[in-house]
């Protein structure tokens, strides 16, 4: 018996942990290796060179502006996701008192969600097309109408990321919608009735009561909402001008990544880059959920 | 109050909506009506920009590779990820402990930092003999395998607390009628699993069909092997001043189709899949 059992272990665990091993665990711990040669072109042999990448990074004016455009979006899109999802949440459950739901409360939820099952890269040729600059996009044709002259977010530098912005924020935020109502829906409704008879508003209720309830889910939300935007590929890639342009002006981590190694061959060099990610990525996770926790103890 | 409730609710409805309508009704227009006034409706229907983009734009055999690619990384996500996270679940072994870790740990791994020795790893395998030539780059064999290694994380992350919580004694019972692990483990612990193997599935299916990253990467090349996300992207990015506008819409068209219906059918499902997947 024993000895079947052991076979059977192994016998489950074989395919899988080999796959796991060949395609996730080899490549990172190769990817940290790699980051220390200058590896340049497919069959060049690598050379040691210590951490000249990182130093040659922290020079680098194109990874510095990427660097900072990531820690934009994770400063705004959290925040921005998460406000919107909570305001429609509670418009959408009413105030807890009643219990009484929105009419169309249900459609609602399904057309808000709708957009997080579509591919980002769909969402992303779609963008490109409404906000084309000529006069003919989406956004465009009701302002040139109007008499305006046309905008061309994505051609102006000051302007493209925040359409990167947008879309990201636009995609996100139904499933915070469903999320976070589903959360809502969870809490006893005596709560809100026992707040209610203290005389407690509609808006004191969903500040005292809801949202420190719904603590933990929007908590778990930001970090996931951060880990994306350090994460951003697909709609810098296929929306923007150039790959993150124009000039540069929305250009992020790991676009830089997939441009060094796969346009210019620097494999050395965007290991070196994936590195860094990963660390701000880390970091960030384990700053959001030491400092909440903190929080929470002084609370209690 | 009320109104304005459904003031604010009504207003990112459209904001979510009606970028999808203007691209199904760019899909049926001609090229002047497109780039004529954007929001007009179109004279006549015209369904040849869809014929167009089917055929000359390459979007079925996108579509098709697309389905091809994640039925086959679904499944074998599915089969080995439940196997495994049964083994770890229900087994006390030497070691388990941390196989489950350096699983769980793949769940903080951002693809980027693998993605150049990744690239290298699946070229080396094209060389193995035998196998190389289904599993080396531009093929379809080695997009699936690392699709499965990827979702190995959250699939054995996810199957390994489901199958802790489920009750012991329908096993005992069968190993006491003399049954094998194998046997139980298909016939009796997978089908209970169902609730949980069903989340999971709908979470890898649409994470693999949205996958951008990685078929372009280990893709590079062979356009007849591109899978949807990649076609689209390029009639996109690479669309000039004399592009076929009509036929880009009607790709656009084609690609979010099936999702609205999926999404129509399946909405309940795919909303616990997805939100089980949040809270990973």
């Amino acid at each position: 018996m024993n000895h079947h059992r052991r076979r059977f272990v192994a016998g489950f665990l074989a395919v899988p942990v080999t796959l796991y091993t060949v395609y996730v665990l080899s490549p990172c711990a190769q990817a940290l290796v790699i980051a220390l040669t200058d590896w340049r072109g497919v069959n060049a042999v690598p050379r040691f060179v210590g951490v000249d990448n990182f130093r040659r990074l922290l020079g680098d004016e194109v990874f510095l502006r990427a660097a900072g455009h990531n820690l934009l979006l994770l400063a705004l899109v959290p925040p921005l996701t998460i406000g919107l999802a909570l305001l429609f949440a509670w418009l959408l459950t009413g105030d807890g008192t009643a219990r009484r739901t929105v009419r169309g409360a249900g459609l609602y939820r399904v057309v808000f969600f709708f957009p997080q099952v579509l591919a980002v890269v769909l969402v992303a040729v779609l963008f490109r097309q409404i906000l084309r600059p000529d006069g003919n996009g989406m956004l465009n044709a009701p302002l040139t109408a109007l008499g305006f002259a046309p905008v061309g977010p994505l051609a102006d530098t000051d302007l493209a990321l925040w359409a990167v912005l947008f879309v990201l924020v636009w995609q996100a935020v139904g499933f915070y919608v469903v999320l976070f109502s589903a959360g809502i829906a969870s809490i006893p409704r005596e709560l809100f009735e026992a707040a209610a008879i203290d005389g407690a508003g509609g808006g004191r209720l969903f500040l005292r009561i809801t949202l420190p309830l719904l603590r933990d889910t929007v908590q778990a939300g930001w970090v996931y909402l951060g880990v994306a935007a350090l994460d951003v590929f697909a709609v810098v890639w296929v929306m923007t001008a150039e790959h993150g342009g124009p000039d540069h002006s929305t250009t992020v981590m790991a676009a830089e990544v997939y441009r060094n190694a796969f346009h210019y061959s620097r494999f050395g060099y965007a290991c070196a880059m994936g590195v860094v990610l990963f660390v701000i990525t880390t970091g960030f996770a384990v700053l959001v959920l030491r400092l909440t926790r903190r929080e929470r103890i002084e609370f209690r | 109050m009320a109104a304005l409730s459904h003031a604010v609710l009504l207003w990112w409805a459209v904001l979510v909506t009606v970028p999808i309508v203007w691209t199904f009704l760019a899909s049926v227009k001609s090229e002047r009506e497109i780039f004529g006034d954007a929001w007009s409706l179109p004279a006549s229907v015209r369904l040849d920009n869809w014929a167009r983009a089917w055929q000359q734009a390459h979007v079925g055999r996108y579509m098709l590779n697309s389905v091809v690619v994640v039925a086959c990384g679904t499944a074998g996500t599915m089969l080995l990820g439940a196997m495994a996270a049964y083994v770890l679940a229900r087994y006390r072994f030497r070691g388990s402990r941390v196989v489950h870790a350096l699983f769980v740990a793949g769940l903080a791994l951002p693809v980027y930092l693998v993605l150049t020795p990744l690239f290298f790893v699946v070229r080396n395998t094209g060389a193995l003999p035998l196998v190389g030539p289904f599993i080396g780059l531009n093929t379809h064999g080695g997009l699936v395998l690392v699709y499965v290694a990827f979702s190995l994380p959250f699939t054995v992350f996810f199957l390994t607390a489901f199958f802790r919580t489920l009750p012991e004694t329908v096993a005992e019972a069968a190993f006491v009628d003399g049954a094998s692990h194998t046997r139980v483990f298909f016939q009796i612990m997978l089908p209970m699993a169902r609730p949980g193997v069903v989340s999971v599935t709908i979470f890898n299916v649409l994470g693999q069909w949205n996958q951008y990253q990685l078929p372009l990467v280990l893709l590079p090349s062979d356009r007849d092997r591109w899978v949807l996300t990649q076609g689209i992207a390029d009639i996109s990015t690479t669309a000039g001043y004399d592009a076929d506008w009509g036929a880009l819409f009607a790709a656009l068209g084609m690609a979010i189709l099936p999702m609205i219906v999926v999404h129509a059918l399946l909405q309940g499902q795919i909303r616990r899949g997805l939100t089980a997947g949040a809270f990973k």
